[in-house]
């Protein structure tokens, strides 16, 4: 009837899974209490869960990440306290525990972290610097973030009901074979990937189209913020290599379902193929993550040093050439197999040539500053910081593709501090500075400046404290993913390590006080105008938080900075352009599809794992009937009318006219 | 980068910590705490080789990386939109001449790199035989869930979890695993490898000075990994005989049987040997004709709950 489940898949006996599990448990029953008492469901429900739009969908990613940090995080604390007391002795963590706690880290952080949070700003923001009312498909998008959401809720579920993967946050074979790991873990990994991979797939090929097809009139592709063209390259490259993953995953299932030998030890199966299957997915995501970034710092610099970003058209290039050379790298990740000299070689100095555009890109970043009037807001900490870092992490990351140095520090703590060096110094930075940077946009009030400072210099100085102690680490020949060790010179490091994380932990504190702050005293940090940073792309074109329909009229665009032109037109005549002619708008309907087809994704993927057939048949037969009622509903679209059109294009001239002596400073 | 400095090791020239004043002495103890710096310390020519490309590389990126980020911080504080003195320039966004300075510096730098990586790869392929009078012995590696297996095939022994070497003669490794994945490394000697079943690696290593050498797997391969060390001990020509003569006289034969007791799943085991192993063994391990590991199999009910494991 359960298939495999029964009483024996909750930890009643392990203390640590026990409170977890009964603490996760209550905290959400918890915020639904709250939910529910305060009667704020039905508002919820209308407003966010079946939301169609871009901005608000986005703004779930970021929520969606900014949890999952939490989680991820936790278990960083976990590893770390386990590792600095794990000399000699076994620690508090029990291998089986220890190895799920690294796996389910490295998961959560990859896919639901830094993909939650890129993916959430380029759906914030990639619309409204088009200058366009929606991206291309507003109800598949909504359908992407529901089974990005369904994905985590496996993964965490996992933690509750049986266990987690314990093999790493890729689960190579033959380990995660059935005969070498018998339990759900692996199961549930993949489950839980497939479903969410489809909602990436989704998201990118909605976005390539949004950015292809949509742009705002006149907007050439040379005349797009870089914001837009760093999204079109990691788009291409979700559109490109997800498919890898979803096949590879799915190969992976055949063998450990329906008894297939695509992986395994014995009939001819090849782990050699999956390991080149997956790092063809795996290369481009780390690109499909920086790219994105690197778009954020380009705005912000340029932003806040005021003036344009030097070296457009050199940064484009470089932003595409990363996008093709993304694919041509992935056997570095396994120059330790035996290749021979000239495959090695030839990869080696591929990986190497990526540092080329990546080069430019930071010194172009370098030009922008240079002439600039730099103000120092907390986004532009984050990008600074960044550029810092991350040219340290690129650097150990040329350092690995040299095969003969890799020979000795593959898979050791050197390669675990290297892609935390360009993952925590490249995405998360570019994450926390995207957050400060639109936040205002998205909410109409800025973030509050000190606690944003106190949560960058408690990162930053963790950061380093946490990850420079484990590259020296590797040289000293520590190997990651150990459970306990027994080599004395390594401990002090790791106690080093360990208290840089307790840093990161007050930084994250200060991060959360810093939201908590701002929502109180959103009153003293309105800003009325839409244009708090003095921007120079179209998103501050319009009121923060943006209407539904973003724009009332489409911005007409007639170079690289129109907004910027606009503006300075407006600053020098001292008035705005005459009124639009204003015309109603349609847009499209909330739809609760996505929310209803995640839900019968997520009942389908517990049931598989769990090998619960019947449950199986209930949830595809759910998702299918979701369909179909979406596909064949009536009414498609609403009209918004002209006078609340103009109401809200009225209100937000009138602010930005007694704005205009503000910006008269900084128009070029 | 606490990386980039050799360490006070027995066989590296030592740094006066002192001179550097009170930071360096601080830097220095920590250092000598930690004098076991394994990579940096290699004792073969391989891993010194290694070495030396490694720390090559890195000083030709410093050249480059550290006045990257002088340069970045200094134009981030003189630029700051408090100093009246800075230029501000709103429209500088083109010069062709710091173009081709921002296109020809990391392609230069990364032609000259790239020229190392390939001769690299080649100079210390690990097939490649190792340059040497002596005769290479042959040793055949077999990771085990969760030990190593060592057979000297010519010698007729075999050892558990103890790799012995004589100094100064090139090892010829052949390498496979009887289930998951492992890598096999030891880094004071140099190149890892991958142990894959039913297909075999090779490697060549030598140790030039007599010492015991940490070795362990560097690819996670389940609960025991943590446990998969072992020590390699170079020894000198004639020890390394009577380690042969002692280990025939003694310890059980390794055969079909004896190697399947011996790959189920166990961790932490004492380093033994075998007295005498079938012939073959090895060949017959990598073509499957001995069966791969059975993993967690007859424990209870491990398909449930890993706590049911214990």
């Amino acid at each position: 009837m359960l298939g495999k489940l029964s009483w024996a898949a909750f930890p009643f006996d392990q203390p640590i899974p026990l409170v977890t599990s009964v603490l996760v448990v209550l905290t959400m029953l918890g915020v639904l209490g709250l939910v529910v008492a305060k009667g704020w469901a039905p508002y919820l429900w209308r407003e966010w869960i079946t939301s169609v739009d871009h901005k608000r969908i986005g703004v779930m990613y970021i929520v969606l990440s900014q949890v999952m940090l939490l989680r991820g995080f936790s278990d960083a604390l976990l590893m770390r306290s386990q590792q600095a007391l794990a000399f000699h002795s076994a620690g508090y963590l029990p291998p089986e525990h220890y190895d799920q706690i690294f796996s389910a880290h490295g998961t959560i952080m990859i896919f639901f972290v830094a993909m939650t949070s890129m993916v959430g700003l380029m759906n914030f923001a990639v619309p409204l610097q088009l200058g366009i009312r929606d991206v291309a498909f507003p109800t598949l998008n909504s359908v992407s973030f529901w089974l990005t959401a369904s994905g985590v809720l496996l993964v965490n579920i996992s933690l509750v009901v049986g266990e987690f993967a314990r093999t790493g946050w890729l689960p190579y074979p033959p380990l995660s074979e059935l005969r070498y790991s018998p339990g759900v873990g692996v199961d549930y990994w993949l489950w839980a990937l497939q479903i969410s991979g489809v909602g990436t797939l989704l998201a990118g090929i909605n976005l390539v189209t949004t950015i292809l097809k949509m742009r705002a009139p006149g907007m050439t592709y040379l005349r797009m913020p870089m914001f837009c063209w760093t999204s079109l390259a990691s788009n291409l490259l979700i559109v490109a290599a997800f498919p890898i993953l979803t096949a590879t995953s799915a190969m992976l299932l055949l063998d450990r379902y329906l008894g297939f030998h695509f992986f395994t030890n014995e009939a001819g199966g090849n782990v050699m193929m999956f390991m080149n299957l997956i790092w063809a997915w795996g290369h481009p995501e780390v690109y499909i993550l920086v790219l994105p970034a690197f778009g954020v710092f380009s705005e912000v610099i340029s932003t806040f040093s005021g003036k344009p970003l030097f070296g457009y058209r050199s940064m484009v290039m470089a932003t595409m050439a990363i996008c093709v050379l993304a694919f041509m790298v992935w056997l570095h990740h396994f120059f330790t197999m035996g290749a021979g000299g000239d495959v090695n070689g030839f990869f080696g100095i591929m990986t190497m040539v990526i540092a080329v555009p990546t080069g430019v890109k930071i010194f172009n970043w370098m030009f922008t500053l240079y002439g600039g009037r730099i103000r120092y807001e907390t986004p532009v900490l984050w990008s600074i910081a960044f550029m810092v870092t991350f040219v340290i992490g690129g650097m150990t990351g040329v350092l690995l593709a040299v095969p003969p140095a890799d020979f000795v520090l593959h898979n050791s703590l050197f390669l675990v501090a290297h892609f935390h060096n360009v993952v925590i110094g490249g995405v998360l930075f570019g994450a926390f500075a995207g957050y400060a940077y639109w936040f205002p946009k998205a909410f109409g009030f800025r973030l509050h400046d000190g606690w944003g400072k106190a949560a960058f210099w408690f990162w930053l100085v963790g950061f380093y404290v946490a990850f420079m102690p484990l590259y020296w680490l590797g040289f000293m020949g520590m190997t990651r993913r150990m459970q306990h060790y027994e080599v004395a010179e390594w401990r002090p490091w790791l106690m080093v390590a360990a208290a840089g994380a307790v840093l990161i932990l007050i930084g994250i504190v200060c991060q959360v006080v810093q939201l908590i702050v701002s929502i109180r005293r959103r009153d003293q940090m309105r800003d009325l105008t839409g244009d708090p940073w003095d921007g120079r792309s179209l998103e501050w074109a319009t009121a923060s938080p943006p209407p539904a329909f973003n724009f009332a009229v489409l911005p007409q665009v007639r170079g690289q900075e129109t907004y910027w032109d606009i503006k300075s037109n407006a600053v020098r005549s001292g008035a705005l352009e005459s009124e639009p002619g204003y015309e109603a708008i349609e847009a499209p309907r909330n739809s609760p599809t996505g929310f209803v087809c995640a839900f019968f994704a997520t009942v389908t993927g517990f049931a598989l794992s769990w090998h619960i057939w019947w449950m199986v048949a209930l949830g595809l037969l759910g998702a299918f009937a979701t369909f179909v009622v979406f596909a064949w509903r009536d009414r498609v679209e609403l009209e918004i009318p002209v006078e609340r059109i103009a109401e809200v294009d009225r209100a937000n001239r009138s602010a930005r006219l007694a704005a205009l002596p503000q910006y008269a400073g900084n128009a070029g | 980068m606490p990386g980039s400095s050799p360490s006070p090791g027995r066989r590296t020239p030592r740094v006066d910590w002192r001179r550097g004043g009170g930071f360096f002495a601080a830097a220095g103890s920590l250092l000598l705490m930690s004098c076991k710096t394994a990579v940096m310390d290699p004792r073969g020519p391989v891993g010194a080789a290694e070495k030396a490309i490694l720390l090559d590389s890195l000083c030709v990126m410093l050249a480059i990386v550290v006045p990257a980020i002088v340069g970045m911080l200094s134009f981030a504080w003189w630029f700051r939109s408090g100093n009246t003195r800075a230029k501000y320039l709103p429209t500088f966004a083109y010069s062709g001449r710091i173009e081709l300075l921002t296109w020809s510096i990391p392609v230069l730098v990364i032609l000259f790199l790239g020229g190392m990586a390939w001769v690299g790869s080649h100079d210390l392929d690990p097939t490649r035989p190792l340059k040497s009078t002596a005769r290479p012995l042959e040793v055949q590696v077999v990771s085990l869930d969760w030990k190593w297996l060592f057979l000297y095939p010519d010698l007729g022994v075999a050892s558990v979890n103890r790799l012995v070497v004589p100094v100064g003669t090139p090892i010829h490794f052949s390498l496979t695993s009887s289930s998951v994945m492992n890598s096999f490394f030891v880094p004071q000697l140099g190149s890892m490898i991958y142990t894959m079943n039913g297909m075999s690696n090779q490697l060549y290593l030598q140790a030039d000075s007599s010492g015991v050498y940490a070795g362990r797997s560097a690819h996670f391969s389940g609960d025991g990994f943590s446990d998969m060390r072992f020590d390699v001990l170079a020894v000198a020509g004639g020890q390394f005989d009577g380690w042969i003569a002692a280990a025939r006289s003694q310890g059980p034969v390794l055969d079909d049987v004896g190697y399947q007791r011996l790959a189920r799943q166990s961790s932490n085991v004492a380093p033994f040997t075998y007295r005498a192993m079938s012939p073959g063994l090895y060949r017959r391990i990598v073509a499957q004709q001995l069966a791969p590991g059975a993993g967690p199999a007859g424990q209870p009910d491990s398909s449930v709950h890993p706590k049911q494991k214990a």
